[in-house]
């Protein structure tokens, strides 16, 4: 906005051109010119030098009045069309292309079975991605403890889930029987038993699926989370601590907080992540949405169709959880900022507001 | 600690610093330094950059623990429980309600960005632990912040985050933050630095106020021109030890030490065209 009018303003001496032409001629300042044509101009003469002015410096007219008029930026018009035209075509060819069996894909979309799979995944999602952070939290504080055990032992957790396969993980947590065939709880080296029981029939598909989801979460989630905790300003926990504040409320209510902010995005990355990686337990024989479809096209053959099924939903559970990121991350933005960043909805208002027709007649 | 008797101001907030040393790794920084601080006194530390003078004012609250020597206020240690011939480092909560007695004023403001100027205020007197007194009800803490922020000169500004306010107003966010816990001693480290001298005065002025208040106040400035104002004592210090200290009268106008002379010569004349 500064720029059109600068630049209307600087045009004048010899034309008084409307304000929609602007001149490439950056080089005469008028000195009275209002505040916003803020460029210095060259002669580096204050407005108060007065006397000495050469009139022809001076603005012809007073333009304070005049509607301001945004750059015309032709490129990103053509830059548009060509997108356009590129979506266009995608769109055109999912639509007509008969292969794609779209038919199918309605047929299997909301099928009984499908959306128990659907269910299913939703379900692991939330309990190892809840599980996964929480544990990630207290790994994250572990590591920037002042005990050198507890540094050591969450930076072993992480070094031994992050070098290993998801797969791998998942098999050895469902053939843990083989390992161990009863797990208890007792005092170690005693014989004193509280509980006891045999390892396959407390290994179930779903435990095995949620451990093996959860421990390998929060073994990458307390790398996040350490580094959102990492970003927040040393003076922010000295204030605290001088103003007698808990440690534990430091944490939670001063600490936290900030971090989020740098926690957010990763974190979203990552549930997201899961919500995918959740079909790898299909190797458990878990009937998960994933799984589900595997089974539905090994008895239909109509695998590609099935498969986007599979995808479309993923697509929509991806597309929620980005709403929720947005208001999410919007929320934690409080006061980072001096003013909040518009919502779509916001934004969209505005766009009709200020492109709205233009009134040529705007000016006195 | 004065922990029953509600004893009138001016007495209370002795602090009583004895022998203090303090290393970072092997650079000893702290050298061995005694101060006294009368109640309801105005101590003004000041000194070249590298005097450690703030290392000093955070030993005061145990945020840095000295390697040697002690901290008594009121005549009570900070941070340490006598045992035997040995001084036993307190448990993390008893040093929390030992801090509460002592606000703290940050250079950098450190107010918390993410609440509101009345949050900042009103946070600590919720949860901290005081001694002998009971933790505030959220409303009473909001009446409590009001009035301090009106002291400030904030009271319209109390749902602003500290991003929208200039520094000054956020330093003077902060001050009222320090006093919501009724400190018996508040210190300021380098409380105008962060600013732009035109925000400068807006501080001082409150902090004036506050001298006058019978509250102990230990500030740490390169503002001579108010340390000679506000000032009971001025503490020059160079190179972890204190050169010189006495009245603003004397040690501004007839220093005894050729060090202070020399540091005063520099200084003091731009300061003065305030």
């Amino acid at each position: 906005m500064s720029s059109a009018a600068t630049r209307t303003s600087q045009s004048i001496p010899e034309a008084p051109s409307p304000p929609e032409a602007p001149s490439p001629s950056e080089a005469q300042s008028p000195p009275e010119a209002p505040p916003t044509t803020g460029t210095p101009s060259p002669t580096g003469a204050p407005s108060s030098a007065g006397p000495a002015r050469p009139a022809e410096l001076r603005a012809a007219v007073d333009y304070a009045d005049y509607r301001l008029v945004p750059a015309r930026r032709p490129w990103r018009w053509v830059g548009t069309v060509l997108v356009s035209l590129g979506v266009a075509a995608v769109v055109w060819s999912l639509a007509t292309n008969p292969r794609w069996e779209w038919g199918v894909v309605a047929q299997w979309f909301t099928a009984k079975s499908v959306v128990n799979g659907l269910l299913e995944t939703l379900k692991l999602t939330a309990i190892s991605g809840a599980l996964g952070f929480i544990l990630g939290f207290i790994l994250a504080l572990m590591r920037l403890s002042a005990s050198p055990l507890l540094v050591s032992v969450s930076w072993t957790f992480s070094w031994i889930f992050r070098s290993t396969p998801l797969l791998v993980q998942m098999l050895l947590w469902y053939n843990l029987g083989y390992l161990y065939e009863k797990i208890s709880l007792g005092i170690p080296f005693t014989d004193i038993r509280f509980f006891e029981a045999q390892t396959t029939t407390l290994i179930s598909q779903f435990a095995a699926a949620v451990l093996g989801l959860t421990l390998n979460q929060a073994a990458y989630s307390a790398e996040i989370i350490r580094g959102g905790i990492l970003s927040v300003d040393q003076g922010q926990l000295e204030a605290a601590a001088a103003l007698g504040i808990p440690a534990w409320r430091r944490s939670t209510r001063i600490v936290l907080p900030q971090a989020m902010r740098a926690i957010l995005p990763t974190a979203f990355n990552e549930i997201i992540g899961l919500v995918k990686g959740t079909s790898i337990v299909y190797v458990l024989a878990y009937s998960e949405l994933f799984y589900t479809v595997q089974v539905i096209y090994n008895r239909t053959q109509q695998v590609l169709p099935l498969l986007l099924v599979a995808t479309l939903w993923y697509v929509v559970i991806t597309s929620v959880l980005s709403v929720f990121q947005y208001y999410i991350e919007r929320h934690y933005s409080k006061g980072a900022v001096r003013t909040l960043p518009l919502t779509p909805l916001q934004k969209a208002r505005k766009f009709f507001a200020t492109h709205a027709p233009v009134n040529t007649a705007g000016r006195k | 600690m004065s922990t029953t008797l509600e004893a009138p101001a001016a007495t209370r907030g002795l602090v009583e610093i004895t022998k203090v040393r303090k290393s970072f790794g092997p650079t000893e920084v702290l050298k061995g330094i005694s101060l006294t601080v009368e109640p309801g006194g105005v101590a003004v530390i000041v000194g070249p950059s590298g005097s450690v003078k703030s290392t000093l004012l955070r030993t005061i609250n145990h945020l840095d623990k000295v390697d040697a020597g002690f901290i008594a206020i009121d005549g009570e240690l900070v941070g340490y429980r006598v045992k035997g011939n040995k001084l036993h480092e307190l448990p993390e909560r008893d040093i929390l309600k030992q801090r509460t007695e002592i606000g703290m004023v940050f250079q950098n403001f450190n107010l918390f960005p993410h609440l509101t100027a009345l949050e900042n205020v009103t946070e600590a007197p919720v949860v901290a632990p005081r001694p002998g007194k009971p933790r505030r009800s959220q409303a009473e803490a909001r009446e409590r912040g009001l009035e301090l922020l009106d002291r400030v000169g904030l009271r319209d500004r109390a749902d602003a985050y500290p991003r929208q306010l200039s520094g000054g107003q956020q330093q003077r966010v902060a001050i009222a933050r320090a006093l919501a816990l009724d400190p018996k001693i508040l210190l300021f480290d380098e409380p105008t630095s962060a600013l732009d001298p035109e925000l400068v005065n807006e501080v001082l002025d409150v902090i004036r106020e506050l001298a006058k208040s019978g509250t102990t106040l230990i500030i740490v400035t390169h503002e001579m021109g108010f340390a000679r104002d506000v000032a009971d004592t001025v503490v020059f210090m160079d190179q972890g030890q204190i050169v010189e200290q006495g009245k603003p009268q004397d040690i501004f106008t007839n220093p005894q030490e050729e060090r202070t002379r020399s540091f005063f010569s520099k200084v003091i004349e731009p300061a003065f065209n305030i």
